[in-house]
């Protein structure tokens, strides 16, 4: 397996140690990396999202200093994931701690290693990103699944330390989703028994993107039809969901991403291996696998997992206009420092702060101190967050629309809207 | 005395008892690297230690978080002394070379086939050479 990996005399050099320790051990990695998935050669990567800035324990911090002391910097364009804390505000978190000083050391230390600061998990939504046919690394698992899907960049999904690795060298392991085979549809969802009036809500594509997660298994999944106006909100929701259900890392939607403009081309001309159908049932049974919580009172709303979008926070606004939350239930939304900028030009910061809510950048809800404060019971729009939640963080969890989020917020309890639910209970 | 021979992942000698597992580990969520325990409530090895074993698992289930864990465990020195695989794993080799690498602690990764796994279901002690030699008492 060794002998047949090829490298260009680029990446021999920085193997020998020409460009220095830390390339070398870089380039070890990746050629390491690549020995173990089989790739017969490395590829010039343009872009990474950098994972390894989220702490995780002291090692995380001890290599990304090496890689600065030993004198590595970035060369192409690294965006950083969020952190753990967000830099923004010293009071959100307790700054003795030893994983909160930790967190912040390491956000310094990728930035002096020259990354973007964009501390997101949705950079797609800030602009001057890669685009279609671009080979790119990136971590975070909502985040390899829409630029494969959404923007027909090409990304496996990589672990840390090996984000870093391809990152530094500009190379990667030429396999799996890098190449035309890797990315070719296997599995066809049938939604044709769907009713069209679901498929314009904004929770069918959470639930949608859980259905494939559940059943894709290792397959390319693809969406029989995808209307061609749904928008990026849709999409993400789609990417994070089957991404947390099912480890999806790339899937077309037919007739609306990029790699499947019809069935033949996403499919390269063969047959699905397997097909299967999206009923109500199915939908209802990833509902319930959403929800662990009877409807009652909520202590907290969380949106935004992954970052709440410009167009969303569109949305909300008018949702909550001249309306105060709850006071004993808290609203959170978590999104970008440049897409809180955007909506902060609009007044809309404002606007929500003045009814209640709290705006987090720079990291997730899900890491907040009110989150592992709360016991009770949390609504959230995101299939991610409500996926993981129960497990992770121990709360209870009903899922909701983006509107269900936004009534209950303001009415201390959970509040359904029966026209979406229609024939899912 | 029977032997196997695996592929290797990342080199290294070690030797001691043998911990096998039913069900894929993660490393990141799954597995708490300050004890060394098993902390997944579906795993049926819930709760017990791997340090200092020779660990043989069928596969990791996927987080990006895996290097991550493997390095943490190796350098608090709750880690296995070799994790020994049924499936490649690229995110585990990486977590043990970053562990050398920063710590100069050797903790081997190994691939086997899926025969050679079940074979090792009731190994006692198992000792390893670099080249990817196991040697175990069936």
């Amino acid at each position: 397996m060794t002998e047949s990996l090829q490298l260009n005399d680029d990446c021999a050099a920085m193997l020998h140690g020409d460009r220095g320790p830390a390339l070398q051990f870089a380039m070890q990695l990746v050629k390491r990396a690549a020995d173990v998935m089989g790739a017969c050669e490395l590829v010039s990567v343009t872009f990474a999202h950098i994972d390894a800035c989220f702490y995780a324990g002291r090692a995380h911090v001890d290599f990304a200093r090496f890689m600065l002391e030993a004198g590595a910097r970035f060369e192409i364009p690294a965006w950083t994931n969020n952190g753990l804390v967000s830099l923004a505000d010293e009071n959100i978190r307790d700054p003795k701690t030893e994983m909160a000083r930790g967190a912040k050391e390491l956000m310094q230390l990728y930035a002096e290693l020259g990354c973007r600061t964009v501390w997101t998990c949705a950079p797609y939504q800030l602009p001057g990103g890669p685009g279609f046919g671009d080979h790119i690394v990136v971590g975070e698992s909502n985040a390899v699944s829409f630029y494969n899907a959404a923007v027909g960049a090409r990304t496996n999904k990589y672990g840390d330390y090996l984000d870093v690795a391809c990152g530094l060298t500009g190379y990667a392991p030429l396999c799996g989703l890098h190449t035309d085979e890797g990315r070719r549809a296997q599995v066809l969802f049938d939604t044709s028994a769907v009713p069209d009036s679901l498929k314009r809500q904004d929770i069918y594509f959470h639930l949608l993107g859980t259905v494939i997660g559940q059943h894709a298994g290792k397959q390319v999944p693809a969406i029989d039809e995808l209307d061609p106006d749904v928008g990026e909100d849709a999409l993400k929701a789609i990417s994070a969901a089957a991404a947390a259900a099912g480890g999806v890392e790339h899937w077309h939607g037919i007739g609306r991403t990029p790699e499947a403009p019809d069935r033949d081309t996403a499919f390269a001309g063969l047959h699905p291996a397997r097909t299967i159908a999206v009923t109500l049932d199915t939908l209802a049974a990833a509902r319930r696998n959403l929800t662990s919580a009877a409807d009652g009172p909520v202590e907290m709303v969380a949106l935004g997992t992954p970052h709440f979008s410009f167009t969303e926070f569109a949305e909300l606004v008018p949702m909550l206009h001249g309306r105060q939350i709850n006071p004993a239930t808290k609203l959170y939304i978590s999104t970008s420092r440049h897409v809180r900028d955007l909506a902060a030009q609009k007044g809309w910061i404002d606007a929500l702060e003045q009814a209640g809510a709290e705006i987090i950048v720079d990291t997730c809800t899900y890491f907040s101190p009110a989150v592992r404060g709360c016991a009770g019971r949390v609504m959230t729009n995101a299939a991610k967050w409500a996926w993981y939640a129960p497990g992770m963080l121990g709360v209870e969890v009903c899922f909701g629309s983006l509107k269900e989020c936004a009534e209950t917020a303001v009415k201390g309890e959970a509040w359904r809207d029966r026209t979406v639910w229609r024939g899912l209970a | 005395m029977a032997e196997l021979q695996a592929r290797v992942l990342y080199p290294g000698t070690a030797e001691g008892p043998a911990l096998w597992l039913d069900e894929p580990l993660s490393f990141w969520g799954g597995f708490d690297p300050a004890t060394g325990i098993i902390v997944d409530n579906n795993h049926p090895q819930n709760g017990i230690c791997i340090k200092g074993t020779i660990l043989i698992l069928p596969a990791t289930r996927g987080s990006g978080g895996t290097p991550g864990g493997v390095a943490e465990a190796i350098r608090l020195g709750t880690g296995p002394k070799a994790i020994i695989m049924a499936t490649a794993d690229a995110n585990v080799m990486v977590g043990a070379a970053v562990a050398e690498k920063l710590y100069g602690l050797t903790c081997p990764v190994l691939e086997i086939s899926q025969s050679a796994f079940t074979s090792l279901q009731y190994a006692e002690n198992i000792s390893l050479t670099p080249d990817g030699q196991i040697s175990f008492k069936p």
